[in-house]
């Protein structure tokens, strides 16, 4: 009896001694107002979702809950520094500014803080250089990669000769839709096409002039990097002159059912970028429907459930449990802090194999992360809109881009980039 | 004549039919400021809540959905029916014209003789306000639009064209949507002179926007006339909101088109009528073929909205009042 109650009592303490380890804190800097909240809820919902499945079916990540912060931007970037500047006491681990001018900000604030940022397909290119950007990462594919997918695309839907060829790229007037302009000139001399420029001012509800000049120059292939109303626009505006739109490439956040959705029959064909799968054909749906959605814990309605942008934001909270995994298993233990999870994030590795016990067999491209590259292999899909099924499909594997290219003007942008803030180039 | 020459001509043509659709905001504005001298920031947001209101009858959405299932765990979305566009329309009227009651009774009848700057900063409220209840009401997702306006190139007068300006010139391009978009303007234009100038009402509403004083000491009532005007200018929100919403989807960014109409008014004069059309002719004349001789060729193109406050600005220099304002002489 005696011995029984003394183990009893050894229990309690070692219970009692035992550190109750925190939460793991991932905000989530939402804009689920304003005039992008169309894209903001469902990418919202996505990240939020994941999470909220992951404490529910897997007890969290190494047995640590997930808390997810939410704070709204309402895309707006001084709001979002206010969102990092609220939320970074809470012992947030990495952020997803969900803005490139977000990122911009947070870029030196979260460096001199030691807290991670991913900045998914988004944000600055060049930040794929980890040894100037230490806490800054954009795999799995960044923009340049983008614009190289497109024009692979391009040549080989041209069976494989673009030389003579004009593309065309309608950009939204800003440093993101700029952002392609110089992976596109490059390209241009290397495969001999012609590039011309159109550029579309925010927030792009009048495109007419861009489109009579592509009417009457008749560009072989349009290009396409815009974002909110301006893609909405371009779509129909493109349906209306009749441009062939198996021949009309958006960047991924050109890309979703809000974009083409509005433009009807007229939006058939019409093709986007992908740096991971689209639709709700895989076994983690069904995990979401049991453990979130029947369960009334999802973040909204329900409703964007297998949406471009919903799976967008559910990859962007896989990756990143991924990450904490792997920092919790580089420094055995759970209870991870910013500092181990940038560890652990570099160290990332995703495989078929990993996607496929989540779930999610071939929903995204597999690469590793590393210290000289933030922005792993830059793998891209093209996918592809069916008007009358409403649909996206991809209608390519996940394909490399022109890494000769782009690695060369990452390593020039970087090291303006440390030479004007006097960062000494370097592994951590 | 060379392929060049008749790709201006569609440039100006174009340009034209963008002017209506500016215009079209502007004349909004124009009808609250003439009547009342509020300068109503809330009308781009106007227009989005009417064709927010219109999707929504269309569609048969049950308002506020979202809220009510989230707060009594329902699930319900639609009332199952499809509403006839023309019916539909009827509807976001009759909403257009609560909402002019509810803004007289809730906001301008206690700003009664308040400075011109408290009725401005009133309308930013209510435009916030606004976006916020439309969100509430109708969900924020982008809703298709389509009330039966045609879109897309007129091909008939694209191929009847064609032959103007040899192998490389392929017809006028005009968008049918433009068109329409011209006929209700002209409709919309010609109704709006044939109210205020032949109907009692209407000469009461001039007769406040001369002078208030003087129309409040015949008997005309203020309150009554601040209904009228809010209800057309919701109306004049609800053809704008069709016709921009046509193009893009309804969705919260339709709240912009504004922007639009400002250099319009600039030119045109806050309190013509002719001033708000003619005002967005050549705006949007203007811009397009800037855009065309020397934007795109020379500066990198995206120069439609700097030229637009450019020209804007210009008028404001030599012309503060506008092409048809009313020059404001104060007397010490």
């Amino acid at each position: 009896m005696k011995l029984t109650k003394l183990a009893a009592a050894a229990v309690a303490a070692s219970i009692a001694a035992t550190p109750v380890l925190a939460d793991l804190v991932f905000p989530s800097l939402d804009y689920r107002t304003g005039p992008y909240a169309a894209n903001g809820i469902p990418f919202a919902d996505g990240y939020a979702d994941y999470f909220t499945l992951v404490n529910a079916r897997d007890g969290g990540i190494g047995g640590v809950a997930a808390k997810v912060i939410a704070c709204e931007t309402g895309y707006n970037t001084e709001k979002g520094v206010e969102c990092y500047e609220s939320t970074k006491g809470e012992g947030a681990l990495v952020y997803q500014p969900l803005s490139t001018g977000i990122t911009y900000q947070l870029i030196p604030k979260a460096t001199a803080d030691g807290i991670p940022v991913h900045s998914m397909g988004y944000g600055r290119t060049s930040a794929a250089n980890g040894k100037v950007f230490s806490n800054i990462f954009n795999y799995p594919a960044n923009y340049w990669n983008g614009a190289s997918h497109a024009v692979n695309h391009a040549i080989a839907d041209s069976g494989g000769d673009i030389s003579g060829k004009t593309i065309a790229l309608v950009y939204h007037n800003s440093a993101y839709g700029k952002e392609p302009i110089r992976t596109l000139e490059e390209l241009s001399k290397k495969h001999g096409f012609k590039l011309s420029l159109l550029a579309v001012d925010h927030p792009g509800q009048e495109q007419k002039s861009q489109w009579l000049q592509i009417r009457r120059e008749k560009p072989d292939y349009v290009f396409m990097w815009g974002w909110g109303v301006m893609n909405q626009v371009a779509i129909q505006e493109a349906a209306n002159i009749r441009y062939p739109m198996d021949k009309f490439v958006g960047i991924w956040w050109s890309g979703s059912e809000n974009d083409v959705l509005p433009a009807g029959d007229g939006a058939n064909g019409y093709k986007a970028l992908a740096m991971h799968n689209v639709g709700s054909d895989f076994p983690v749906f069904d995990d979401i429907k049991k453990y979130v959605v029947d369960a009334g814990n999802a973040a909204g309605a329900g409703d964007q459930v297998g949406t471009v942008l919903y799976n967008r934001g559910m990859y962007a909270a896989m990756l990143a449990v991924e990450a904490a995994k792997t920092a919790q298993e580089i420094h055995g233990t759970a209870d991870i802090t910013p500092a181990m999870m940038r560890d652990g994030m570099e160290a990332l590795v995703i495989d078929e194999a990993k996607m496929t016990a989540l779930g999610m067999p071939n929903f995204g491209p597999t690469f590793s992360v590393s210290c000289e590259n933030h922005g792993g292999p830059g793998l891209g899909a093209i996918s592809q809109w069916d008007a009358s099924a409403k649909k996206w499909s991809l209608i390519s594997g996940f394909e490399p881009s022109d890494n000769e290219i782009i690695n060369a003007l990452i390593a020039e942008d970087s090291a303006a980039f440390a030479a004007e803030n006097n960062i000494a180039e370097g592994c951590k | 004549m060379s392929a060049d020459f008749y790709y201006a001509i569609e440039v100006i043509l174009n340009g034209l039919m963008a002017g209506v659709m500016y215009s079209l905001v502007a004349l909004g504005f124009v009808l609250i400021f003439k009547a009342s001298g509020i300068f109503n920031y809330a009308q781009g947001v106007m227009a989005l809540f009417a064709a927010l209101t219109l999707v929504g009858f269309q569609n048969g959405e049950i308002p506020f959905s979202h809220l009510i299932n989230a707060v009594f765990g329902t699930d319900i979305h639609h009332f199952g029916w499809h509403m006839p566009a023309f019916f539909a329309i009827l509807c976001s009227l009759a909403v257009m014209i609560l909402f002019a009651f509810l803004v007289e009774k809730y906001i301008l009848k206690h700003l009664v003789n308040q400075e011109p700057i408290i009725l401005f900063m009133a309308t930013i409220g209510l435009a916030y306000f606004m976006e916020g209840f439309g969100d509430l009401m109708w969900g924020a997702d982008i809703k298709k639009l389509d009330v039966g306006i045609p879109q897309g190139g007129n091909i008939w007068l694209e191929e009847n064209t064609a032959f103007l300006g040899g192998d490389d010139f392929y017809g006028f391009y005009i968008d049918n949507l433009d068109i329409w978009a011209t006929i209700f303007a002209a409709i919309l234009v010609i109704s709006l002179v044939i109210f205020s100038q032949y109907t009692k009402t209407g000469r009461a509403l001039r007769a406040v926007a001369d002078d208030h004083q003087a129309a409040l000491s015949v008997g005309i009532s203020l309150r009554s006339i601040w209904v009228i005007v809010w209800a057309i200018a919701g109306f004049v929100a609800l053809v704008a909101g069709i016709m921009w919403g046509s193009k893009s989807g309804v969705q919260f960014s339709l709240s912009l088109i504004a922007l639009k109409a400002l250099p319009v008014l600039m030119l045109g004069g806050f309190t013509s009528i002719p001033g708000a059309i003619i005002g967005g002719l050549i705006i949007g004349v203007g811009e397009k073929l800037f855009e065309f001789l020397i934007g795109a060729p020379f500066l990198g193109g995206a120069t439609e909205n700097w030229f637009a406050y450019m020209l804007a600005l210009l008028f404001l220099v030599f012309r503060p009042q506008g092409l048809f304002g009313e020059k404001i002489i104060e007397r010490v």
